[in-house]
């Protein structure tokens, strides 16, 4: 039984029986002193009065007695609660706006938390999650991925931390059966043995990882997810031994990991594979081996702090040993970087969340505020009814507890409400998160969201009462009783207008905020990405098996499918890419290698010769790539107009020769210069970038982007495109089929994201503070009604009436305007990853945001400001 | 417990536990022996007794029955529990030494002004 339900039950006959007692006990009392008063002599109703007077006040002395009582707060607190659930119900509309009030502060910060919550500040999933790091190699004092034997020399080396662990990504594609109708395409990972130790899970079902299977030409062993082996394999747990074609190699499955288990360095990956790299010949250089693709993370031992690993990795960097040679591009000269995992996850979003955060923190703020006065406003209409009961006993704890548990039921109403809210809200933001939001999966309403929405209600509940509580008992007897209470009315006023320049100023912050997130978006989407991104559908292609072994079988697969492609219907032109601009692939940035040594990171394009005609860049100089830029005719590149300012800076960049990759590939020669094209983000400023033919790479790579301009509607072409292409291998697997106009949108869907919730906070805002607005100045108008009747009798004209209540209201908001600007320029800060284009003190924005709350406040201001000018004196005058 | 008291902060507790222990008794005999037993001196505040009275009972230290007086009438009679006694004991030395030792401060204060 919860502890209400006994109290319910209890409580009414305990305190009956106690109540009779101590009527019994006290009027024994004053009866005996009577009698004795009598016998010495004083008539009966002199030695009653006297017997009185000896004791006190029979009320106050019951009420101390009753308080000297413990389980005196239980009584109290259910007879508060009736009492408070009464008074709601009592007045419908004000609980109902009250209620509804909070319910948007609540429920939209309770949505809020519950996102950012697994994200920003649970601990991860894992066993002592702390004593996981994240390892990164420098390059221009930014993270770069490690290569397998700085990770080889490291994990040896080290004696702090229990175990390391290298991921790459893994796409293996399965066929079910031969010649089934569609290929699948898994998301995996491949890692080196220790892996699934290093984050402290092991699979539930069949065994890890060990050393043996994760060596050069080791057995092909993997590990399903629990999902992938429910959905592919019916949940079979025969499976383990069982062996599975992936890629044209048959792979044994191991294991298979438990349910819940979530990978955060890869949520969408659903199989793994030991890495197999090569650790013999460390001195060949050119070797994969030596490539920076690796992702890197360790567990310390137990007790070893982040700073002490941090310190010997560095001193390991520092310290090379003969056993360890190092190429100059993987010399860590610069050290390491060495991080806990959860920041290097959260790294990206971080600020994001916060900013957020802080957005829903103001509107709960202004919520609540706005409930604040509310409860004020109330506290004035009540006045009578405290002063009564401060006349009969009710102490100024006692009023103010009573006002609490008013407050308080009234915040829960609204957090019960706010939930239904959050549920809402949580939908919303799954559905609009950002692309590359980390665990997405764990964004849930779950006991710690309850938790934290109760704990804000009974918080608000208190905040919001305490204020209205304290005005409210500070009852003037006399005064009070006679409804004649001005001097309180007036501190009353003062608090309340206090409260509405807060709530005006909060708006502020959060409307510039939004503001300025408007206009960095709108500057965004007008920025050219550098092609013509209408009618363009994309769609990556993946070579599977082994038939696609050779680099020859992969570019005449190429040739042939985009012949394919061509013949169907509504198709304008068509290119294979290596890397397609707003795809979010991470893995195209190599070194560039002029003749007199100046070396750049560049974006590589493998494209076929169509491609910048496919894509609309322009040619600015030279000659685009085309057909007759074969494997036997001289290496020719494109070089984007940054990266021929860069190097040439207005000399003619043709003809001049680079090193692209490899230092002991060939020399391309520069054969044309086109337009910068935005790779990543709208946002980015880094447009340095090659491109060549498939014929002239000196690898070809395993997964090839199509790009496809089509005439008109380019959505109803997907499916004829993809059917084009597996008329040339049904087997090919086919992925993210997007047109590039919704690459564009989710490139900006950070920002994006941040100024729907900024806007629908600061719209939120707006009207809160509005009504807060409205709501003092009627409340004001009200009680002014006597004096507004004086005036306009003394000759004020409508005019005049009308001028003196707007000015009031607007003095109020210019007051909060000027706060809440100071508030906005330091508040902005939070804000500046986000921006683009606009400075944070956007005086645009700025005078945009003023006009905006001064048109608002000016409406809400002109409804009292109207009625108090239609008051008739003769009506004001006549009531008193 | 807005009634004024002469008697120093937990004396009335330390009286009232006194008064009970010589047998049952209800409110009203307490307030009239403390002042009889008194002379007079220690004006018991009537308003306080009662509440006095309440928490004790409420902290275990007094028990209370209903029972007739030897008037006939129902009353609410206060007698002292073991923990009572206790409480009663310790605090009753307590004063005692409290009282030797500030009497002893005012003879010797006293001595050393001459």
């Amino acid at each position: 039984m919860i502890w209400w339900q006994r109290a319910r039950m209890l409580a009414p006959r305990r305190r009956n029986r106690m109540e009779e007692q101590l009527e019994k006990e006290m009027r024994f009392h004053l009866d005996q002193h009577t009698a004795d008063l009598i016998a010495q002599g004083h008539g009966p109703g002199e030695a009653r009065r006297q017997a009185r007077l000896a004791l006190g006040g029979p009320e106050q002395v019951k009420e101390n007695c009753r308080d000297a009582r413990g389980t005196r707060w239980l009584e109290n607190l259910w007879q508060d609660f009736r009492y408070a659930a009464r008074t709601l119900r009592q007045r419908p509309a004000f609980t109902a706006v009250g209620a509804f009030t909070l319910a948007l502060g609540i429920g939209a910060s309770t949505a809020i938390f519950s996102a950012v919550n697994p994200i920003l500040f649970e601990t991860l999933p894992y066993p002592h999650a702390g004593r996981i790091m994240m390892i990164w190699d420098t390059f221009q004092g930014s993270r770069s991925d490690v290569t397998f034997h700085t990770y080889r020399e490291l994990a040896a080396r080290n004696h702090t931390f229990d175990a390391m662990a290298v991921m790459e990504a893994w796409q293996p594609t399965l066929i079910s059966r031969p010649g089934a109708a569609q290929p699948e395409r898994f998301e995996g990972q491949s890692v080196s043995a220790s892996y699934l130790r290093v984050l402290g899970v092991a699979p539930a079902l069949g065994r890890d990882f060990q050393q043996a299977d994760d060596r050069f030409k080791g057995p092909r062993v993997t590990i399903l997810s629990d999902a992938l082996w429910r959905r592919r394999f019916g949940g079979d747990s025969a499976i383990i031994g069982k062996r599975i074609t992936l890629d044209d190699d048959l792979y044994t499955v191991i294991g298979v990991m438990p349910k819940g288990f979530e990978n955060v360095l890869a949520p969408s990956a659903e199989i793994w594979a030991p890495l197999q790299y090569d650790a013999g010949n460390i001195t060949n250089y050119e070797s994969q081996e030596w490539g920076h693709h690796l992702h890197m993370v360790g567990r310390l031992r137990p007790g070893v702090t982040a700073e002490q690993a941090r310190g010997e990795l560095h001193a390991i960097a520092l310290a090379k040993t003969p056993d360890f040679p190092r190429p100059p591009w993987a010399a860590l000269k610069y050290g390491l970087i060495v991080n806990s995992l959860q920041p290097e996850i959260t790294r990206g979003v971080k600020p994001l969340l916060l900013a957020v955060l802080g957005a829903v923190m103001l509107v709960l703020l202004i919520a609540s505020v706005n409930v604040t006065n509310l409860l004020l406003a109330r506290g004035a209409q009540r006045s009578g009814e405290f002063s009564m009961r401060a006349a009969l006993g009710a102490g100024r704890p006692r009023l103010i507890r009573q006002l609490l548990t008013e407050s308080i039921l009234l915040a829960t109403l609204g957090g019960a409400l706010g939930m239904v809210v959050a549920e809402l809200g949580v939908d919303a933001l799954v559905a609009l998160s950002p692309a590359g939001l980390p665990r997405v999966g764990a964004i849930a309403v779950n006991g710690s969201v309850f938790a934290f929405a109760f704990g804000i209600s009974a918080l608000v509940g208190m905040a919001v009462g305490l204020v209205p509580a304290l005005n409210a008992s500070r009852v003037d007897l006399a005064a009070g009783v006679q409804q004649a209470s001005r001097r309180t009315a007036g501190g009353r006023q003062f608090t309340r207008r206090a409260l509405v320049v807060s709530e005006v100023a909060f708006a502020i912050v959060l409307l510039v905020g939004a503001g300025l997130l408007f206009r960095s978006l709108a500057r965004l989407v007008a920025v050219a990405p550098g092609f013509d991104a209408a009618h363009l559908l994309t769609m990556q292609v993946q070579y599977n098996g082994h038939r696609y072994d050779a680099d020859a079988a992969r570019h005449r697969f190429i040739g042939r499918a985009l012949e394919a492609v061509r013949q169907v219907p509504g198709v304008a032109a068509a290119a294979f890419t290596s890397l397609l601009p707003f795809s979010g692939e991470q893995n195209g940035v190599y070194g560039a290698q002029f003749e007199d040594g100046r070396a750049y990171d560049v974006f590589r394009y493998v494209a076929t010769p169509d491609y910048c005609r496919t894509m609309g860049i322009a040619l600015r100089r030279g000659r685009l790539l085309d057909e007759h830029d074969t494997a036997a005719a001289p290496p020719a590149v494109l070089i984007s107009e940054s990266l021929a300012r860069s190097q040439f800076s207005g000399q003619d960049p043709i003809g001049r020769r680079v090193h692209v990759g490899p230092m002991n590939g060939p020399w391309y020669t520069v054969v044309g210069v086109v337009h910068d094209v935005k790779q990543g983000s709208l946002a980015d400023s880094e447009a340095h970038a090659v491109y060549m033919t498939p014929a002239q790479s000196w690898y070809a790579d395993d997964v090839m982007s199509l790009v496809v301009r089509a005439r008109d509607d380019v959505t109803a072409l997907a499916p004829a495109v993809k059917n084009a292409i597996w008329s040339v291998d049904k087997d090919q697997p086919i992925v993210r089929v997007a047109t590039m106009d919704t690459l564009l949108g989710a490139s900006e869907s950070q920002r994006r994201f941040a100024m729907i919730v900024f806007e629908a906070f600061a719209l939120v805002a707006l009207l809160l503070a509005a009504t807060g607005i409205y709501g003092v100045l009627s409340g004001h108008v009200t009680e002014r009604m006597r004096e507004i009747g004086v005036r306009s009798a003394l000759g004020a004209s409508r005019a005049d009436i009308l001028g003196m209540v707007v000015r009031q209201g607007m003095t109020l908001t210019a007051l909060g305007v000027a706060i809440g600007l100071i508030g906005a320029a330091a508040a902005s800060r939070a804000l500046v990853t986000l921006l683009f284009g606009v400075s944070r003190l956007d005086p645009a924005t700025y005078i945009g945001v003023i006009a905006l709350l001064a048109g608002v406040s000016a409406i809400a201001c002109g409804v009292p400001a109207w009625r108090a000018a239609r008051v008739d004196p003769a009506i004001t005058l006549r009531a008193e | 417990m807005t009634a004024k008291s002469d008697l120093p902060q937990g004396t009335l507790d330390l009286l009232i536990l006194k008064v009970a222990a010589l047998g049952p008794v209800h409110g009203y005999a307490i307030a009239q022996r403390l002042q009889q037993v008194s002379r007079d001196v220690v004006q018991v505040p009537q308003g306080s007794l009662y509440p006095a009275l309440h928490r004790l009972e409420f902290r275990g230290l007094l028990a209370a029955d209903w029972k007739e007086t030897g008037t006939g009438r129902e009353a609410k009679f206060y007698r002292l529990t073991r923990k009572g006694r206790a409480q009663l004991e310790t605090e009753a030395a307590s004063w005692q030494r409290l009282t030797e030792a500030v009497a002893l401060i005012l003879t010797l204060s006293a001595e050393g002004a001459q």
